[in-house]
């Protein structure tokens, strides 16, 4: 199957053939990374720019080693050092950085729909490394193939995601993508933090934490914000870890091979209790390995790699 | 020079509905007669009296009285890149209207006789279509100290709004109708509660979800609209709702309306044309406030409309650079430009059986100038202030061809059918596409 995506901007625009090819080609890049040679020429002579107006040294480290290992050349710009702090618009910084010619362009804002404009404006190839929250689709691609190298599929399997769903791009994009590889998807967190018509995305809603972690095959724990208490959407840390946090006692009431994931930065003691984050059913960290392998094959697919496979 | 609209059908809703000859001299309407039938095509002959007469054919077309629009943003003094008055007034006469009022919300704003002054000589100096400013209700908009109504309605200010912010003080406005009822403004009332908007930039639902933006609830409208109305019926002065969105709005004023309460409201084109749905791929030419609702809010406003509880069509013209417009969804300006397609788009209720042609000029000319307090109508000795539209003529909107300065409308390549053919204010030809 030949890849024909310019951009990757979120989980509604990919197929599921598409995201088999992404996750087949994401496990073969894997190889790559546990090579005593971590690099490969293939994007040699390709430039790939890590737009960053958002702060975020993880996705951004992730998305430079990716670019590295396939030998393209990375450069990132962040938000305080680009002349968007000047006044010049988001697209006028899009069509200065195009005239450059950059062959891809990794976005990340924290504006919902920064990266379908982006797309808009430029001939480069765009990926959304998280926008507002709307979508993070290299997160949700690269659960996937966490758990696909986990359990052997997706299909059939019941995933719970528990906690602020309103503010997710992850919860979101996870939702989509598991559901369209045939996933059956239960949310569930304070009743303030549930947007209205999440199910239209494809996922059920529960109120009841225990019930939904009971019988899931993955438990997905998603930061909590401090700030949100702010906007009052829980009272405090201590109330929601008592109620909405993954404790050892509940992982115990789990299914006996469950996995738990959590896309980082961790709260440790909040969301998810500290043994648990390092506990025997974690898989945090295999998410974030996996997360350069699902990057660099969306850099290869996206710079036509299947198309000038014959060439390299 | 003398005019005479011929063989068109004239609906001055409760006064006349015919076909009759309009004879208008020296601006204003001089003769109302019988429609003879005969002389057909445009041109001029001799008349009578042996003066010249320029005659205008009306056959196949809806002669009105001039079309009201009673709530727009022109952006002078302050943001003339996006409006200037000329350009508002020249969009004006192109869309079919006579007459608007722009709000306050200029910078700085019309909360001074010198603003209102001064909107009115710019208006005065480009001659086309009247301008009835509305001023502020509070000092800057700011919500903390009354404006000086006394001053500005001799300055010619027509009504109060702080269109743009709500009134969040309920003492304030209170206090606000019953000043103004010594000077007979009637307050115009952006309704919305900030507090339940918070950081909301579209309506709060499943399109809101799936897209990743901060919802507004439909209760933000809703619950400063049934504030208000306790205020009016408090205060028994003249209280007119802006741009009703949602479909407890509309109860809210059903409900008024029922137990007698005299309150009125408009809504724009875009809330009974568009639903949400329009925002999908982030198009910021959809985004205003309050923000396109659901299909049912939809639904509620098309029967709110049918059966009067809406009185008014007023379009909210809102001009954006695309500065402000092509940039992240969330920052992006609200409000979308309405001058040039607010009579088709409104036509398109008639085609669709929502409302009749006679309702169509209530709402869009009738009821505005009997909120406003505004003399108008197809009487002799009146000013000739005269819509001609021709219900049936079939174009595509094309909005690089708009006199608005600005081009943020989401109805841009629309096929429509029915729009405004000729727009004549005090007997003088603006716009003359018959
Ligand atoms: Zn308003
Ligand atoms: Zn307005």
């Amino acid at each position: 199957m030949l890849f024909t995506k310019k951009d990757i901007l979120d989980m509604e625009s990919l197929s599921v053939d598409e995201i088999n090819l992404i996750l087949d080609t994401a496990d073969r890049m894997k190889e790559i990374s546990i090579r005593p040679i971590k690099k490969v020429p293939t994007l040699r002579g390709k430039t790939v720019v890590l737009f960053f107006y958002e702060p975020s040294t993880r996705t951004r480290i992730s998305f430079d080693i990716a670019a590295k290992r396939l030998s393209a050349d990375s450069l990132s710009i962040a938000a305080s050092t680009s002349s968007i702090v000047k006044g010049e618009t988001l697209a006028d910084t899009a069509r200065n950085l195009e005239a450059m010619n950059p062959d891809i362009i990794v976005l990340r804002h924290s504006s919902a729909g920064t990266s379908h404009l982006l797309a808009g404006l430029v001939k480069s190839s765009v990926i959304n490394a998280g926008d507002g929250m709307h979508a993070h689709p290299t997160q949700a691609l690269l659960d996937l193939m966490t758990v696909r190298e986990k359990r052997g599929g997706i299909s059939g399997l019941r995933i719970a995601i528990i906690g602020d769903i309103s503010h997710s791009r992850v919860a979101r994009s996870n939702i989509i993508g598991f559901t369209k590889m045939g996933a059956e998807v239960v949310i569930t967190g304070p009743p303030t933090m549930i947007p209205k018509g999440i199910e239209t995305l494809g996922a059920s809603v529960s109120y009841n934490v225990d019930k939904a972690i009971c019988n899931a095959d993955v438990i997905m724990m998603l930061r909590i914000q401090k700030e949100r208490q702010k906007s009052f959407l829980f009272p405090t840390e201590r109330e929601y870890s008592k109620v909405y946090g993954l404790t050892k006692e509940r992982v115990e009431n789990a299914r006996s091979n469950v996995l738990i994931m959590h896309p980082g930065p961790v709260n440790r003691g909040v969301e998810i209790a500290y043994e648990v984050v390092d506990g025997p059913y974690s898989i945090i960290l295999d998410q974030v390995t996996n997360g350069v392998a699902v990057r660099m094959a969306l850099l290869y697919l996206v710079s036509g790699g299947a198309r000038n496979a014959g060439a390299d | 020079m003398l005019v005479l609209i011929k063989n068109g059908r004239v609906i001055d809703p409760g006064n006349l509905d015919g076909i009759v000859d309009i004879l208008i001299k020296d601006g204003k309407i001089s003769e109302i007669k019988e429609h003879k039938s005969g002389v057909r095509g445009q041109g001029s002959r001799v008349g009578d009296q042996g003066s010249e007469v320029r005659i205008i054919d009306a056959s196949g077309k809806i002669v009105t009285p001039g079309l009201i629009d009673m709530h727009v943003h022109l952006r002078e003094p302050g943001h003339e890149y996006k409006e200037t008055i000329k350009s508002g007034c020249l969009a004006a006469a192109h869309g079919g209207f006579t007459a608007i009022c722009p709000m306050p919300n200029t910078n700085p704003v019309n909360d001074n006789g010198q603003i209102t002054e001064y909107i009115l000589n710019k208006a005065a100096i480009a001659d086309t279509v009247r301008v009835y400013p509305v001023a502020a209700i509070s000092k800057g908009l700011n919500g903390k100290s009354l404006c000086e109504y006394g001053e500005l309605k001799e300055a010619g200010a027509i009504a109060l709004s702080d269109d743009g912010n709500p009134v969040s003080n309920s003492q304030l406005m209170r206090r606000a109708m019953e000043y103004a009822k010594g000077f007979s403004m009637p307050i115009i009332s952006h309704c919305e509660d900030l507090d339940l908007v918070a950081n909301g930039v579209v309506n709060e639902g499943a399109v809101a979800t799936s897209m990743g933006l901060a919802g507004i609830p439909n209760a933000a409208e809703s619950t400063m609209i049934m504030r208000d109305i306790a205020l009016y019926e408090l205060t028994a002065s003249h209280l007119h709702i802006a741009h009703v969105s949602t479909k407890e709005s509309v109860l809210a004023i059903r409900n008024a309306k029922k137990r007698g309460v005299k309150v009125t409201a408009e809504t724009a084109p875009h809330y009974f044309t568009l639903t949400e749905d329009t925002i999908k791929g982030y198009n910021t030419n959809a985004k205003m406030n309050p923000p396109l609702r659901s299909s049912q809010d939809r639904e509620a406003i098309l029967k709110g409309l049918a059966d009067g509880i809406i009185d008014v069509i007023a379009t909210d013209h809102a001009p954006h650079s695309y500065i402000e417009k092509e940039v992240e969804f969330d920052q992006a300006a609200n409000g979308i430009i309405g001058l040039e397609t607010s009579v088709s788009l409104s036509l398109k209720l008639v085609h669709d059986g929502v409302i009749s042609l006679t309702g169509l000029v209530e709402k869009m000319s009738t009821n505005p100038a009997k909120i406003l307090g505004l003399n108008i109508g197809i009487k002799t000795g009146r000013p000739a202030d005269i819509t001609i539209i021709d219900p049936d003529r079939s174009y595509k909107i094309d909005s690089s061809k708009f006199q608005s300065l600005s081009r943020n409308t989401p109805f841009n390549g629309w096929d429509m059918k029915g729009k405004a053919v000729l727009t004549m204010v005090g007997g003088k030809i603006l716009f003359d596409e018959i």
